[in-house]
């Protein structure tokens, strides 16, 4: 089965700074796919590298098995929402409507309409009076009418408020539900993600720090809490992702495909905002010092 | 795509093909009176006798209107400005050139689709104006005989590759900056330097200039022209021709001073064969006969400008811009 993303080596350089560098990666269809990463991780750019806005300066991307942005049909096969969902703020929400209509072939009118219809929207409005939330869901519209095999969201949350953002998820959700769409949507928060997300990206400085689907992330990684010890003692098979001590204490996050079953340990489950911050932490300072005698009251 | 080009245009073009028909209008109805007025008055002034002041009441007759011929030295920079600069570069300050280069058009196309609407549109705005105003002021210009001088780029077909190369400049301008208003303001002063450059620069070399020595005829609306004590020039009396310099020298081809003309025969008739018929005329000009040459030349000229313009764009936007 072709990947809905496949990335070797890849790399984009601006003047002397490479955005993303060295970036290997595959994503699977049919999954709704979180791409998580602090601020100038790359994220934007290796979207705009995946729906060919731009080109990379090393390295190879395809996307559903084609080049990005190669011609009309590759283009048709990929929907896109930029960061800060842009759209003709003196135009209404009709005319992109028909915009759409005249600029995709696979444009699914019906659709559209009904989506429209649904958020409660004038088509008459101009989207330059449209709240962010309501702009958000006329690009997610626009993207989704055009029928894409997948689908591409640049932030698309990070401007909203939180009803908003629950409210575009929700829509994104009945989306692919309904198209089964491969969704790749990308958030500097894991919180925008968690509820969403069946697979997860974390992407530190270019580097793919992180891959796999959500359930086997959460069932493979567990916290550990009990009487100090050093962790170099752990079983092989127990990687150390994190690990912060007191006089008495050593609270570890680990990833280990089989039990824990040493009696010594309580073992706890982690969250996503957990095993994201930790491989984050990871990537930033691998050669942290534990802290010694630290006391959090 | 052409649809969604024409859409984004509508306004643009709504406002501009608007005041063209107004000005039409206008031109329409008073450019037959000026016509006929012409071949009343000054055409048949000959008979008459005093064609000076035939000629001078002519030329009072609309004044204004004679004016709107500013409008057509103008309208190219006012679409660089307003169509040029904007085109490209409000996509890329609010972030819309990411949704439509995402739809299912290639950006090669959407590129093309925009230059040739726009760029086709700032060519006909500005054809259609000279149009016009070189219909309307023809029996002026036939008055004037000026229209190789100071009405040559409000005239005929060059205001075509003004307006061609106005605009694809605007457009260079907003690729490269990507911003509207600075691209505006960049378009305004690189268009009206290179105008300027190639009014002064360039079109007098078009062709080398006729160099001819003849023996001096007064006619009728010539007359001697002597600054700063300098030497003697002629003026007047080449009517249509582009002069670039006309001297007055002796035989032995000294320029004359103007203390000749307040000496002997000179101070009885200047005209008269005793006065001046030893003189000779050094004349540096552009025969009229060059008018549509060199019309032809620069409209050339700034056509080949826009086409590097544009096609530098092109190569720009689909390679340096996400």
């Amino acid at each position: 089965m072709t990947a809905a993303l496949e990335t070797n080596g890849l790399g984009k350089q601006y003047g002397r700074r490479w955005a993303l560098h060295d970036c290997t990666l595959s994503i699977p269809t049919g999954k709704v796919v979180g791409l998580v990463g602090p601020n100038g991780a790359g994220k934007t750019t290796l979207l705009h590298l995946a729906v060919g806005l731009m080109a990379p300066t090393s390295g190879t991307i395809t996307v559903l098995g084609g080049e990005p942005g190669d011609g009309p049909t590759q283009l048709a096969r990929v929907g896109f929402v930029a960061q800060d969902t842009p759209t003709y703020a003196g135009l209404s929400i009709a005319k992109h409507l028909r915009m759409g209509a005249w600029l995709n072939p696979t444009w699914d009118g019906d659709l559209a309409k009904r989506r429209i219809e649904q958020l409660g929207l004038d088509p008459r409005q101009k989207t330059g009076s449209l709240s962010g939330g309501q702009r958000a869901q006329v690009a997610l519209t626009l993207a989704i009418a055009k029928r894409p095999e997948l689908l591409l969201l640049d932030e698309p949350v990070a401007a909203l408020d939180p009803l908003a953002r629950r409210e575009f998820l929700q829509s994104l959700m009945e989306v692919v539900a309904e198209h089964g769409v491969t969704v790749v949507l990308s958030s500097h928060l894991v919180a925008d993600l968690e509820r969403v997300c069946d697979f997860l990206v974390v992407l530190v400085t270019s580097h793919v720090q992180l891959a796999g689907e959500v359930g086997t992330l959460l069932a493979s990684h567990h916290r550990l809490s009990g009487p100090r010890r050093d962790p170099s003692s752990l079983p092989a098979s127990q990687q150390v992702i994190e690990e912060s001590h007191t006089d008495k204490q050593s609270t570890l996050l680990v990833r280990s495909d089989g039990p824990i079953l040493d009696p010594a340990w309580t073992v706890k489950p982690v969250t996503l905002d957990d095993l994201v911050l930790a491989y984050m932490g990871q990537a930033r300072d691998t050669e942290r010092v534990p802290h010694q005698g630290l006391s959090v009251i | 795509m052409i649809r969604f080009a024409s859409l984004q245009f509508r306004m643009q073009a709504a406002v501009a093909f608007g005041a063209l028909a107004v000005i039409a209008v206008v031109l329409g109805l008073t450019g037959p009176h000026l016509a006929h007025l012409y071949h009343a008055t000054v055409a048949t002034c000959g008979a008459h006798g005093n064609c000076s002041s035939a000629t001078a009441a002519f030329l009072s007759n609309d004044r204004l209107l004679q004016d709107l011929g500013n409008v057509v030295i103008a309208l190219p920079a006012i679409i660089g400005i307003f169509w040029g600069a904007p085109l490209v570069a409000r996509e890329l300050e609010t972030g819309t050139h990411r949704l439509a280069w995402t739809q299912s058009v290639t950006r090669t196309r959407w590129i093309a689709v925009k230059l040739g609407l726009v760029g086709l549109a700032s060519i006909a705005v500005a054809g259609l104006s000279s149009l016009m105003m070189t219909w309307w002021s023809s029996p002026i210009d036939r008055v004037n005989m000026n229209r190789f001088t100071s009405v040559f780029d409000q005239r005929g077909i060059v205001p075509i590759g003004y307006a061609a190369f106005a605009f694809a400049l605007g457009v260079t301008a907003g690729v490269l900056i990507r911003r509207t208003l600075p691209a505006m303001a960049t378009a305004l002063v690189g268009f009206v330097v290179v105008r300027v450059a190639v009014t002064f620069w360039v079109r007098p070399h078009l062709e080398s200039p006729v160099h001819a020595t003849s023996v001096l005829h007064m006619t009728s609306g010539m007359g001697f022209n002597q600054t700063n004590n300098g030497p003697l020039s002629v003026t007047g009396g080449h009517g249509g021709a582009w002069v670039f310099s006309d001297r007055i020298v002796d035989q032995a081809g000294h320029a004359v001073g103007g203390g000749f003309l307040s000496q002997g025969a000179c101070l009885q008739n200047r005209a008269a064969a005793a006065c001046i018929g030893k003189l000779r005329e050094v004349l540096v000009y552009q025969p009229p006969s060059r008018y549509w040459a060199f019309q032809g030349y620069e409209m050339a000229i700034f056509l080949g400008l826009a086409v590097i313009c544009g096609a530098f764009c092109f190569w720009w936007m689909r390679r340096r811009i996400s």
